[in-house]
């Protein structure tokens, strides 16, 4: 096998994608503007303000290529442990819908969760013509580089639709699996996740993302679209292999009066960015940002928010929470845009970490950028250690030093844990910071 | 069952026991008594296991062993109990969660089963009873948001669950109203028995009318100075710890 450049890499990926992806005219141009904008844009580096304490040279002086379809049996055991059992769901093993893997045969009439490759190949109709209007917005192709390379490569992801008026009482799973070929070349994934929630309509919807035991990326972009008065319960698990790489972007737009919630739990992966942007646009909006990330080793997890109040009479809560072992690295970053019109704004951001040993660092930081003059915004970070004084009195009742750590890290995290509605991802996070959870840093967050 | 021998200890390179000899009998209850600085306090952590005090001199047997060999919660697991002068919060953590780790932990060293989760309710709604404590308690986190008394109240509950065989009151009595003092100090006398010894720390004679001493000792600038019957503790209110800084004195001399 001849060693590629990564650029050529990436070239050759966006040939094969042009070449058998198939795909209606609009999406086609707005592949072949995307990848445009990647190669003028490049990979980030850290002179870049959003990039400054996250660097991503690792990816860029790789050359990953195009995962192809799995052996059945490797896939297997690499999507095992993500598997949530909660009824519907999807299942993409390198980047590819999966179809006998998932069952959305349970949901209510009018509730469509379908393969993006499916949709784009098919012939016209109502739900190809919503979908093409969607994506070819290109929301975020100008600046982020790696949602233009998402984009260029666009060709299979998740589509969900739910009608106005209904209610998804299921959570819906998409799961997300890399698993990558024997040799361990690097390849890449570019899921799209397209979720659109119609008027006063409800659903609940988890991606996962997991992968095998060699270096590979994903870089995936998710749409969310809620319509007015929609209840939108929005669960991220990162919980890629200490060899894979995540980058992951995430655009919201909430109608009038819309309650959004996302719950961002990073377990794993070696460098992992998570990029939250919420448009609230519509007065009355209830969003919500979690999130919880754990990170031991030398891997570095990066959460970047933001949330712009467009509209009044909206509130966001935010609140996020790190735990870092070893040498491990976070990045917090939480940015809120208060628009001149958006008097009566309630928002409040909050990022607490806790470091586990002296190696371990993070950087946080609030910028507020507020327009409006009637508005309420606070924003508040704490960085601490496990409390001596706690640790003692709980050993002093006869819980050993490992015990008493893990209640103590566990009850850190439980506030966030107790605002996850899905029970087997609380059950999971529950085991894994009760039982699992190492001291000294040598041990692997991701095997929950 | 306790057998303190010439200890001394430091904390940041600073002597605070300088030299304690103490033995304490099973059944029996012993009280330590003495002026702010003495180390009382001192005392009652580095017989928990308190990591920051440094032992520089002397040793402590208990039940034959060498306790400062000891971690924390070995000791715990080997029935020493410390009831805090400063309970710590512990926002996240619930007491019933604290209490069954710790119950359990304490029967798996015996060789005894693990409660079951009724099994454990049935023995804490029990002690409850007895100490007036609101069941609402176990679902609380470890002493947030608790009153002084509560949290006191809270510590003896817990011993009366964990039934140790070395009870060390450390100032339980500080901060309590009366009622309070009443209800803490019937749940402690509620556990002496021929097989547990308790060692009470206290600044005032007030608490010892309550939990009658077999032993009073006077602790004076890190030194055991006076031993006597619980009379002693009656005399020290009355002549005030000046007089037994003079005592000190004479020791020392």
């Amino acid at each position: 096998m001849t060693t590629l450049a990564p650029a050529e890499a990436y070239a050759d990926a966006f040939e094969a994608v042009r070449r058998t992806a198939a795909a209606p005219d609009g999406v086609v141009d707005l592949r072949r503007r995307a990848f445009e904008r990647f190669t003028a844009l490049g990979v980030p580096t850290t002179r870049l303000e959003a990039w400054r304490f996250t660097n991503v040279a690792p990816i860029a002086n790789t050359a990953f290529t195009l995962a192809t379809p799995a052996e059945r049996e490797a896939a297997k055991a690499d999507t095992a442990p993500h598997a949530l059992g909660i009824g519907a769901g999807l299942l993409f093993v390198n980047g590819r819908h999966v179809a006998p893997a998932s069952d959305v045969s349970a949901l209510p009439d009018g509730v469509e969760v379908l393969s993006l490759a499916d949709v784009l190949a098919s012939d016209a109709n109502e739900t190809r013509a919503a979908v093409e209007a969607r994506v070819a917005s290109g929301a975020g192709i100008e600046n982020e580089a790696f949602t233009a390379l998402n984009t260029a490569l666009l060709h299979d992801g998740a589509v969900v639709r739910v009608p106005a008026d209904t209610v998804v009482e299921q959570p819906i799973q998409l799961l997300f699996i890399t698993s990558p070929p024997p040799g361990g070349e690097p390849v890449m994934t570019h899921p799209r996740v397209l979720l659109v929630v119609g008027e006063n309509a409800q659903v609940r919807v988890v991606e996962s993302y997991g992968g095998g035991d060699s270096p590979y990326l994903t870089n995936t972009v998710s749409e969310v679209i809620a319509g007015p008065s929609a209840v939108v319960d929005h669960y991220k698990l990162v919980r890629e292999s200490p060899t894979g790489y995540h980058i992951g972007a995430m655009h919201v737009r909430l109608g009038r009066a819309a309650n959004f919630s996302s719950h961002a739990v990073t377990l794993g992966g070696a460098i992992v960015r998570n990029d939250a942007q919420a448009l609230l646009d519509g007065e009355g909006v209830e969003c919500t940002l979690n999130g919880l990330y754990l990170a031991n080793g030398s891997r570095l997890v990066d959460n970047h928010t933001t949330i712009h109040h467009a509209q009044p009479h909206c509130s966001s809560h935010e609140l996020y929470k790190g735990i870092l072992d070893g040498e491990a690295r976070a990045v917090f970053n939480g940015k809120i845009i208060v628009a001149i019109d958006a008097q009566k704004t309630d928002a409040k951001q909050t990022n607490k970490a806790l470091l586990l040993s002296e190696d371990a660092q993070i950087n946080t930081k609030p910028e507020l950028e507020i327009f409006a003059d009637d508005v309420k915004c606070t924003h508040g970070a704490t960085v601490g250690q496990l409390d001596e004084d706690a640790l003692f009195y709980l050993r002093a009742r006869g819980l050993g030093l490992e015990q008493a750590r893990s209640a103590l890290i566990h009850a850190f995290a439980s506030d966030l844990l107790n605002h996850i509605a899905v029970e087997p991802i609380r059950e999971q996070l529950d085991d894994l910071l009760l039982a699992d959870l190492p001291g000294s840093g040598g041990g692997s967050f991701h095997v929950c | 069952m306790l057998e303190v021998t010439n200890l001394h200890a430091s904390v940041a390179g600073r002597g605070i026991l300088r030299g304690i000899d103490l033995s304490v009998k099973a059944g029996e209850v012993h009280a330590i008594m003495g002026p702010n600085g003495s180390g009382k306090s001192t005392l009652a952590a580095v017989l928990a296991g308190r990591e920051e005090y440094e032992v520089t001199a002397g040793s402590v047997a208990y039940n034959g062993r060498d306790l400062l060999e000891m971690e924390p919660e070995e000791r715990a697991r080997e029935g020493i109990f410390l009831a805090f002068q400063y309970p710590v919060e512990i926002p996240g953590v619930n007491n019933a969660y604290l209490l069954k780790a710790a119950l359990n932990e304490v029967r798996k060293h015996r060789g005894e089963p693990e409660l079951d989760a009724m099994d454990f309710m049935a023995l804490v709604k029990q002690r409850m009873q007895v100490l007036h404590i609101d069941q609402d308690l176990l679902k609380r986190p470890v002493n947030e948001g608790f009153s002084g008394g509560e949290k006191k109240r809270n510590e003896i509950f817990q011993m009366a669950v964990l039934e140790p065989k070395l009870a060390i009151m450390d100032e339980t009595d500080s901060g309590l109203d009366i009622d309070a003092l009443r209800t803490v100090s019937a749940g402690v006398n509620a556990m002496r028995s021929p097989e547990r010894a308790i060692l009470v720390v206290t600044h005032y004679q007030r608490l010892l009318n309550y939990i009658v001493p077999d032993v009073v000792h006077v602790l004076s600038d890190g030194r055991i100075v006076k031993s006597g019957g619980k009379d002693l503790a009656l005399e020290l209110e009355e002549k005030g710890y000046g007089w037994i800084e003079g005592v000190a004195a004479q020791v020392g001399a």
